[in-house]
């Protein structure tokens, strides 16, 4: 496997995301997932930064590194130009390439992501398509996405949009040179390799979990990581 | 420091704005929730400021929610984006305009990167080479589009036909503004005002007459978060960041929001929804929620362009109060008609939330 910080260290992320960290804590107090979840970007910082083996493992393989948002306030503020949101996407990357990701709840939540956005992208070009949005997985979206899904095609055509038409214009089909084209850099780049190392680890965990395993969105394992939530995230 | 001085520091950070001649590259989240934005967007731009904006049929998602859900490499990304950027230098418009703030911040991210790491540029290439044939050429000049509205405010202005006043006490509107996390807090001298003090939602609306209000967690996350909203497991984290900034708002009576972001429009707007019913909490005047708009909605409400055409008959919170304020007439009863002017049905009443 090799180690761990020397894998970090191959992510150009690491490079311009970490620059002697002074530990000041001021990433801490702009977090806005700091504020919700137990996650301290300040002791992440400290534990990568001491190159620690045992301790960047256990951040693999644990919760913590699945509560940022990505938001990069942190890198705003930070007074030595570090960006703790850039460590966290270098970890969860190591992470995933490691199959660590399957051994927490928040961590194995990454095949719902590469089955909804990461496949949707391949699909229709779009990380998100409005026939797949719907309020039994999104209820907050409310009666008027109920009442516009219902009259989706007329809905959009009121609004100026060219829906699944050729041609330019809002949500138009997207030809499919266009997405054999992305297909092909998404296998050219590595991309198809982490969806499928995704898919594998999944499985492998569903079967250790004693729990059903398609390539659907409906079987046992993807609406438990899908739903699930211990209620031991938060302060 | 004064506040008078604080209130100036977003003219340290200015970009030069092409002028003419876009490239425009849409959306994913727009182009789902807020369609008739984008659509308004081009509108102004071509019919009121006589612009050209080029775009590609071709072009697609920048994987940017993909990329910020961990689910590809930079290598990935940076060049799927390298392709739009072929795209572009084909078609011969080399300004290039983006429409959703993820995909701004991952360009000028993915841009700043090959500065620093030339060799990742010239690994971009390559894989783009090898995956497609193509061969790119960078922007000249990278902007959101609101920096394009930004620019023209004071044309738009003097093309409108309603300012942000409040018809009956004579006063302006007083409009809270949410800017987006991605689009200056990684990069910002590559927002107009910087990621502290940003101006570019502030001067459309000082421009169009309204008063900006400030308040505590003004720049705080909306709260999408990626994978904190895409999974229901998570969503505690998204609804309580927006549940956060609406407290903190709320004493400032705010006419109504103004976004920048395509995704933080819909939170802002779903999220009082949800709380409204979880909670009976509303957080507008009477019963009604604040108001959520899309700077290219506020642009069509001040050149007198019909409201569902704006498509404000998709929000969840009502924005008829809002129009109300401003004395836009608006006709109910072509609210929810379809395409062909055929009623199509009303959307459900939520239980809490007042709507029209």
């Amino acid at each position: 496997m090799g180690r761990l910080i020397d894998k970090l260290h191959q992510d150009i992320r690491y490079e311009e995301g970490m620059n002697a960290c002074i530990n000041c804590g001021t990433c801490t107090a702009i977090c806005p997932a700091a504020e919700f979840y137990n996650y301290d970007p300040r002791q992440i910082m400290i534990d990568v930064q001491s190159g620690n083996e045992e301790k960047i493992e256990e951040l693999l393989k644990g919760e913590a590194i699945w509560y940022c948002g990505e938001c990069m306030s942190c890198k705003t503020r930070c007074p030595r130009n570090n960006t703790p949101g850039l460590i966290i996407m270098a970890l969860r990357a190591v992470s995933q390439e490691l199959g660590c990701f399957t051994e927490s709840e928040k961590g194995r939540q990454q095949l719902v992501l590469k089955r909804t956005v990461g496949e949707w992208s391949l699909k229709y070009g779009y990380c998100m398509y409005p026939e797949a949005l719907t309020t039994t997985n999104f209820p907050e979206q409310g009666p008027i996405w109920d009442w516009e899904h219902a009259n989706l095609h007329m809905v959009m055509k009121r609004l100026g949009a060219n829906y699944q038409g050729e041609g330019n214009g809002v949500l138009r089909r997207i030809p499919q040179d266009a997405l054999d084209e992305i297909y092909k850099i998404f296998e050219v780049t590595g991309g198809l390799d982490r969806f499928e190392n995704i898919e594998e680890c999944s499985r492998k965990k569903a079967e250790e979990m004693g729990m059903g395993f398609d390539e659907t969105h409906n079987n046992e394992y993807f609406d438990y990581i899908f739903t699930t939530n211990n209620g031991d995230h938060q302060k | 420091m004064k506040l008078e001085g604080k209130k100036t520091l977003w003219k340290e950070y200015q970009k030069e704005i092409a002028s003419d001649n876009y490239f425009y590259a849409r959306s994913c989240i727009r182009q789902n929730f807020f369609p008739a934005s984008e659509t308004t967007f081009l509108r102004v731009l071509r019919e009121e400021l006589g612009k050209t904006i080029h775009e590609d049929a071709r072009h697609t998602t920048c994987t940017g929610i993909v990329y910020h859900s961990d689910l590809v490499t930079i290598e990935t990304t940076m060049t799927v984006i390298a392709r739009q950027f072929s795209l572009m230098t084909q078609s011969g418009y080399l300004n290039y305009v983006a429409s959703c703030i993820t995909s701004f911040g991952l360009y000028t991210e993915i841009l700043d990167m090959w500065e620093h790491f030339p060799e990742m540029e010239q690994k971009a290439r390559e894989m783009l080479w090898k995956a497609t044939k193509r061969e790119f050429e960078k922007p000249k000049s990278l902007a959101h589009a609101s920096d394009i509205i930004y620019k023209f405010r004071n044309e738009i202005a003097a093309k409108s036909k309603y300012k942000l006043i409040n018809l009956n006490t004579g006063q302006p509107l007083k409009v809270v503004e949410h800017i987006g996390c991605h689009y200056s807090k990684m990069f910002p001298h590559k927002g107009i005002g910087g990621a502290e003090y940003p101006y570019v939602l502030v001067g459309m609306i000082e421009a169009f007459g309204g008063e900006v209000v400030d308040y505590p967690e003004r720049r705080h996350c909306c709260g999408f978060g990626f994978r904190q909203y895409i999974v229901k497991a998570n969503r505690g984290f998204s609804i309580a960041s927006s549940r956060k900034k609406f407290e903190s708002m709320t004493p400032y009576k705010p006419d109504f929001i103004l976004t920048n972001c395509p995704g933080c429009p819909y939170f802002l707007d779903r999220w009082q929804y949800a709380i409204s019913e979880m909670e009976g909490i509303t957080y507008g005047e009477n019963g009604h929620g604040i108001p959520v708009l899309t700077y290219e909605e506020l642009t069509g409400i001040v050149l007198g362009y019909n409201p569902w055409d704006l498509g404000l008959q998709t929000h969840q919170v009502a924005v008829e109060p809002l129009l109300d304020k401003i004395g836009i007439p608006y006709d109910l009863s072509q609210k929810y008609l379809g395409s062909d002017g055929e009623f199509i049905g009303k959307p459900e009443k939520p239980s809490v939330l007042k709507v029209y």
